[in-house]
């Protein structure tokens, strides 16, 4: 199995490593037993995501995915933020082994969950960040 | 590229020795001729592999007319289970015990046999990986056509008590075989102290060339061929003999097992070094198959909150070169069978790393391992949303 020079060039110096600090929304996806856990975290501003921030434990595949998610989401509306997909984020990155496609891939997944708990978050604060 | 290469993964295979490498040459070349032939460069090739037999069967034990070679080690464990089934002519089906250990090249064939029809038992190990007695003396049955259990385990190392299990199989009227593809040139290896029928070694662990092995057959142990043709190896295995290859496979096994007292105990050194300095220096670790006997040159450690291929990965581009039983280079979903089955829990064989040395390290290696071993599960660790130090 060889990863793509984007893939590794992601998995080496991944962007956007960490947790936001009062973070709007914030999306965990998978399971310690598969291998493969992540946490999106986001700030939204103007309906835009400003700033966000991951954390992965998991294969070279998950953290390059989470690392090339976030460049993909920072600066987009939340609705385009929303039509990202694993499709894309593997295309982006210059392909994934088919075995990864499913496990690994689960980034686009936390940050739609991450707009989703925003969304939640204000529709029952009442107030927009 | 990083400057240093460290490779400590000769579990998955070993360089092959410049002695080894001038042994084979000229079976390349100059004496290139078929065994089978009646000419003089027949005869020549044909007298080579007579003095091969005799030299690899003296090292372990055995007669050399019951080494069988093979194309490697998983042919050879094919040849005895399927071999070995095969030859039972007289029942349609039967049972077959194997350990939930072994390496997939006996599992699978035993699982060919599941799917017509055979009952397989899989023994279960303890949390160091090793199968009990009582659990084989229950295990047999009065159809039970083979026992498999390996010598030593590829991904952990721990021993089993072959010795005693054969002593339980003896008399019943099951074969039994054992797997010593890791054991063979790292702890002493005689088929006629171990008890076994039958017994699977490869060149490319001992620092011999690939695509070469043996399966002993003790005479008298029937096993039907699965490559048929020619007379070749007393007609249990059909096809022109790897000459070269079973040369450089015979002077690799003479080195390793020369050498093997002084080696081990070097390794073992190292090995215990690396282990203390690991645990010494990170939290969360747990050293697998601890309480067993273990192959001299092997550590397989779980290292909480960080992923095998994560770490491998890093460490390969800090020269290092290493393997882990993480689901994600395994080629399925399913992390190391080995520790699942020693009751590691899966979110912590994922993160499992396994180290096995050899005569090209040298113990000034250790510090720069470990150095990069820490570093590399550090950056990973604070990577994890989940990982907290405990």
């Amino acid at each position: 199995m060889v990863y793509s020079d984007v893939v590794m060039e992601h998995f080496t110096n991944p962007r956007n490593i960490g947790e936001l600090k009062d973070a709007d929304g914030v999306g965990d996806v998978g399971n310690p037993v598969c291998g493969d856990v992540m946490r999106i975290s986001i700030k939204v501003n103007d309906g835009k995501i400003e700033d966000i921030a991951f954390k992965t434990l998991g294969c070279a595949a998950a953290i390059a995915t989470s690392s090339i998610t976030t460049e993909m989401a920072k600066g987009r509306s939340l609705e385009e933020a929303m039509d990202i997909t694993k499709e894309e984020v593997a295309e982006r990155l210059g392909g994934l082994p088919p075995q990864k496609m499913h496990c690994s891939n689960l980034a686009a997944e936390g940050l739609h969950k991450a707009i989703e708990d925003y969304r939640t978050k204000i529709g029952e604060g009442g107030a927009g960040a | 590229m990083p400057e240093k290469k460290i490779y400590m993964d000769h579990s998955a295979t070993t360089p092959v020795r410049e002695e080894v490498v001038e042994a084979m040459m000229p079976y390349f070349s100059s004496k290139f001729g078929n065994a089978s032939s009646v000419h003089s460069y027949g005869q020549e090739a044909g007298a080579v592999l007579q003095d091969c037999r005799e030299r690899v069967a003296s090292l372990l034990g055995a007669c050399p007319e019951d080494i069988i070679f093979t194309s490697g080690g998983t042919e050879s464990d094919n040849l005895a289970v399927k071999g070995a089934v095969f030859a039972k002519k007289d029942v349609p089906a039967g049972h077959i015990i194997t350990s939930s250990i072994e390496h997939h090249a006996v599992l699978r064939p035993c699982e060919w046999f599941e799917k017509r029809g055979y009952e397989v038992t899989r023994l279960p190990v303890d949390e160091n990986g090793l199968v009990n007695l009582s659990d084989v003396e229950s295990a047999l049955r009065d159809d039970t056509i083979l026992v498999s259990v390996m010598l030593a385990n590829n991904e952990v190392g721990m021993l089993q008590p072959i010795r005693e299990i054969a002593g339980i199989v003896a008399d019943t009227g099951a074969v039994f075989h054992t797997d010593a593809v890791q054991a063979v040139g790292k702890v002493p290896v005689d088929v006629e102290d171990l008890g076994v029928d039958m017994l699977s070694l490869s060149a490319h662990k001992l620092y011999g060339p690939k695509g070469v092995g043996v399966l002993y057959r003790r005479g008298g142990v029937r096993i039907e061929p699965l490559q048929v043709g020619g007379h070749h190896e007393n007609r249990l295995r059909a096809g022109t003999e790897n000459v070269a290859g079973i040369v450089g496979l015979t002077r690799a096994m003479e080195l390793a097992c020369g050498s093997m007292d002084a080696e081990g105990k070097r390794l073992s050194s190292m090995r215990d070094r690396l282990e203390s300095a690991i645990m010494e220096r990170i939290k969360d670790v747990r050293v697998n198959g601890a309480g067993a006997r273990r192959l001299p040159h092997m550590l397989n450690v779980s290292i909480q909150g960080v992923e095998g291929e994560s770490m491998l990965l890093l460490l390969d581009s800090k020269g290092i070169a290493v393997s882990t039983g993480s689901a994600c280079t395994s080629g399925t979903l399913e992390p190391s069978h080995v520790l699942i089955a020693m009751g590691v829990p899966p979110e912590v064989a994922h993160g499992s790393l396994r180290v096995s040395m050899g005569y090209i390290n040298a113990e000034s290696e250790i510090d720069y391992v470990v150095d990069s071993l820490c570093e590399v599960v550090q950056r990973l660790r604070d990577m994890s949303p989940t990982y907290r130090s405990s």
